[in-house]
């Protein structure tokens, strides 16, 4: 670039003759340099700013694009991780204490239209109604022909449908890809299972929901990602729940009962072994909730968690074991259990009328005494008793882990008068699930400890708090296993296995109030084996059973509940890999004849 | 001097372009083969579970006992009961078998005098 020189020699000689200020001629001179490298320091500026501007719209563009074609994508998995295992998406597998399956996931289609791609609508309403027979031909006909641009069709089809769906060749018939639960076992252990149906529904997948038993309580923990398919294990065992759910059904029928449950647990982990409720359902196809009538009559209610009822004497021995806890007796105690006793002016009976005059505390519960366990529960009093059926979890629902559990709220006595401390002393007057019971009969069989059911398979024992001493225990243990060998429970003998157990009979109060049905029973009997080292505690219940086999009718829980128990564990214990002890000489046996 | 700088130069470029490319095919190769494999995998998975199901299905113990009444007549299977447990000295083992004769006398009375 040539610069202009700020005194150009000629401007200045010329200025100078006319006698003008050359400085004007420097200084106009500098103006315009100067006006010139402003100018060109502007337009630099300028287009830098411009590069800049280019520069950051680029960029944002970039992210901008990039942002609008991460939203308006289908999400896909990067290909190029190298992470091992990919996230398993569907609802994790239910299994038993074994591992084999109880619940599991099928891939299925579901059906949907697009009624403007029909080709033929009249034609496809036909076919689809001779596949489907449940369809109403006139009302798809009309969503076919309508204004809809989608619409459902089934949820779920078996291949076959799908097959015959396919060879209709409509192209607005599509299918969209489904997963279902499915339980292989159908009915077994139904009222655990609960069932599963469809959340949130898309085109490309639907949501598995649980809708009641274990699937709802663990919906959540079961869909969750992170388990990465890990499977449930639950404490049941399979085998050992359809083989006392066979006994069970089968006890059902014979003994014309009306419904049944069972409970078998494990007396150190709490581990639920069985839990059974008749009748039942199939959780694959579960039916609807009754809408009127009696919530219990349903298949859906389950007897073992739900169910409350009066189990009658099978609580009497709680009662003694209190007693003996306290140190108010020991076992040769001798109680006086002629009649009469009267509490607050209610006179207290026993079974058919009995007397059975002065019995030691061990006879009382052998016999069953009603006026003997009383006399006990008034020697310990109204606020000891309480104490006790809270500690051993009476007074509330048992933490079961399925939903339903929480409608197993036992039923007390608005007011604890001395009249509701002695009918309670023999199971009456309290209303509790067979579970809350299962959970009492455990703590008499390990030694004293609080144990929680659980439906999930355990690691080792876990006990809880300490309800009685382990001495009051073994007593306890003692008297339920004589009440098997001498007392009411004579067929629960199972030779072998040592069986123990309480009988109870319970009259079934009137559902609108106003006392007792006559012959209407709750039967239960509530067993521990083997009682030499007692391991598992079974619950028998059965609602309104009645053997026939005599010239009267007989209702009570030792010709009922006890052979059905009996059997269970004659079926159950071998199955749960229990030998049964016949060789052992016991101590009880060995006569000393010498002197 | 220069020239041949510059020849030098455009040659590594064409090498580096011809390497990257070369790179970022055998990259989509791997890419292709990870996301056929990850399809095989998933597939296998959906068959491992149907075929668990199915497992599962036909081994419901209510069709093993119908299984095991209709074919009483062969198998003759009855539940398990407290009786069957036996102690391990009931059970009749097989003889345990001779040793070989590795070493052979001949015994003859041939030559016996009495």
């Amino acid at each position: 670039m040539i610069r202009t020189p700020l005194r150009p020699l000629a401007r200045i000689l010329d200025a100078r003759r006319k006698g003008e200020n050359p400085d004007a001629i420097e200084r106009e001179n500098l103006r315009i340099r100067h006006e010139q490298m402003r100018d060109a320091a502007r337009s630099r500026a300028e287009g830098r700013l411009l590069v800049m501007a280019v520069m950051f719209f680029c960029a944002f563009g970039v992210v901008g694009a990039r942002m609008g074609t991460l939203a308006a994508s289908e999400a896909e998995e990067p290909r190029a991780q190298a992470t091992g295992a990919s996230i398993i998406a569907s609802r994790a597998d239910i299994v038993d204490r074994h591992g084999r399956v109880m619940a599991t996931n099928m891939e299925t289609f579901s059906l949907y239209a697009h009624p403007q791609h029909m080709v033929d609508p009249h034609r496809t309403a036909a076919k689809l109604v001779s596949i489907f027979p449940e369809l109403n031909e006139e009302r798809l006909r009309k969503d076919l022909t309508g204004k809809r641009k989608f619409m459902w069709i089934r949820k779920k089809l078996s291949p076959e449908q799908k097959q015959k769906v396919h060879d209709i060749g409509e192209p607005g018939l599509l299918f969209g890809p489904r997963e279902m639960r499915l339980y292989p076992n159908g009915a077994l252990a139904a009222h655990i299972m609960g069932g599963a149906s469809f959340g949130r529904e898309g085109v490309h997948s639907a949501e598995v929901i649980g809708t009641a038993g274990i699937e709802k309580f663990f919906d959540e923990n079961l869909r969750d990602p992170a388990r990465e398919g890990a499977p449930m294990e639950l404490s049941l065992d399979l085998t050992v729940q359809a083989a006392a759910e066979r006994v069970l059904l089968g006890g059902m029928k014979l003994l014309n009962a009306k419904g049944a449950a069972s409970v078998l647990m494990d007396v150190h982990t709490g581990e639920v072994i069985s839990i059974a409720s008749l009748p039942d359902f199939d959780p694959n196809d579960r039916p609807r909730p009754l809408t009127e009538g009696d919530a219990s009559d349903s298949p859906l209610f389950n007897r073992a968690v739900q169910g409350v009822y009066e189990l009658g004497s099978t609580f009497k021995v709680f009662t003694s074991a209190q007693a003996l806890e306290l140190g108010l007796v020991n076992p040769n105690t001798v109680i006086d259990t002629s009649p009469p006793m009267r509490v607050n002016g209610h006179p207290i009976g026993e079974f058919a009328g009995k007397n059975y005059g002065p019995l030691s505390v061990s006879d009382i519960i052998i016999k069953s005494s009603n006026r003997g366990t009383g006399k006990l529960a008034l020697q310990i009093g109204s606020k000891r008793q309480q104490a006790f059926l809270k500690s051993v979890g009476f007074f509330d629902p048992v933490p079961l882990q399925i939903v339903e559990a929480t409608g197993g709220q036992p039923l007390l006595p608005p007011r604890w008068s001395d009249i509701s401390t002695v009918t309670i002393s023999y199971g009456h007057g309290i209303s509790v699930t067979p579970l809350h019971l299962a959970a009492g009969y455990a703590a008499i069989a390990n030694g004293g400890h609080y144990v929680q059911p659980t439906l999930l398979k355990q690691d080792g024992p876990k006990l809880g708090p300490r309800v009685m001493s382990e001495r009051t225990a073994g007593q306890s243990l003692d008297m339920l296993r004589k009440v098997v060998t001498k007392g009411t429970a004579s067929f629960g003998e199972v030779p072998g296995y040592f069986v123990g157990g309480k009988t109870g009979t319970a009259d079934k109060p009137k559902r609108r109030g106003g006392g007792y049905y006559k012959n209407k029973v709750i039967n239960t009997f509530a067993s521990i084996f083997p009682t030499n080292d007692p391991k598992y505690v079974l619950i028998v219940t059965l609602d309104e059973p009645v053997e026939t086999s005599g010239r009267k009718p007989r209702r009570t829980a030792g010709w009922t509940a006890v052979p059905v128990a009996a059997e269970m564990i004659r079926r159950v214990a071998p199955l749960l890999g229990l030998r049964p002890d016949i060789e052992t000489r016991h101590l009880t046996d060995i006569i000393n004849t010498s002197n | 001097m220069r020239s041949l700088l510059y020849v030098m130069t455009f040659m590594t470029v064409i090498g580096a372009a011809f390497w990257a490319y070369h790179e970022n095919y055998k990259t989509q190769d791997a890419l292709g083969e990870a996301q056929a494999v990850r399809a095989e995998i998933r597939d296998s998975r959906a068959r491992l579970a149907v075929l668990k199901a199915e497992w599962a299905y036909l081994n419901r113990p209510d069709r093993l006992r119908d299984l095991a009444e209709v074919n009483f007549d062969r198998l003759g299977l009855m539940a398990l009961k407290p009786d069957q447990f036996g102690r391990v000295d009931q059970i009749a083992y097989p003889a345990p078998p001779e040793l070989p004769i590795t070493d052979p006398v001949e015994i003859s009375s041939a030559g016996a005098t009495e």
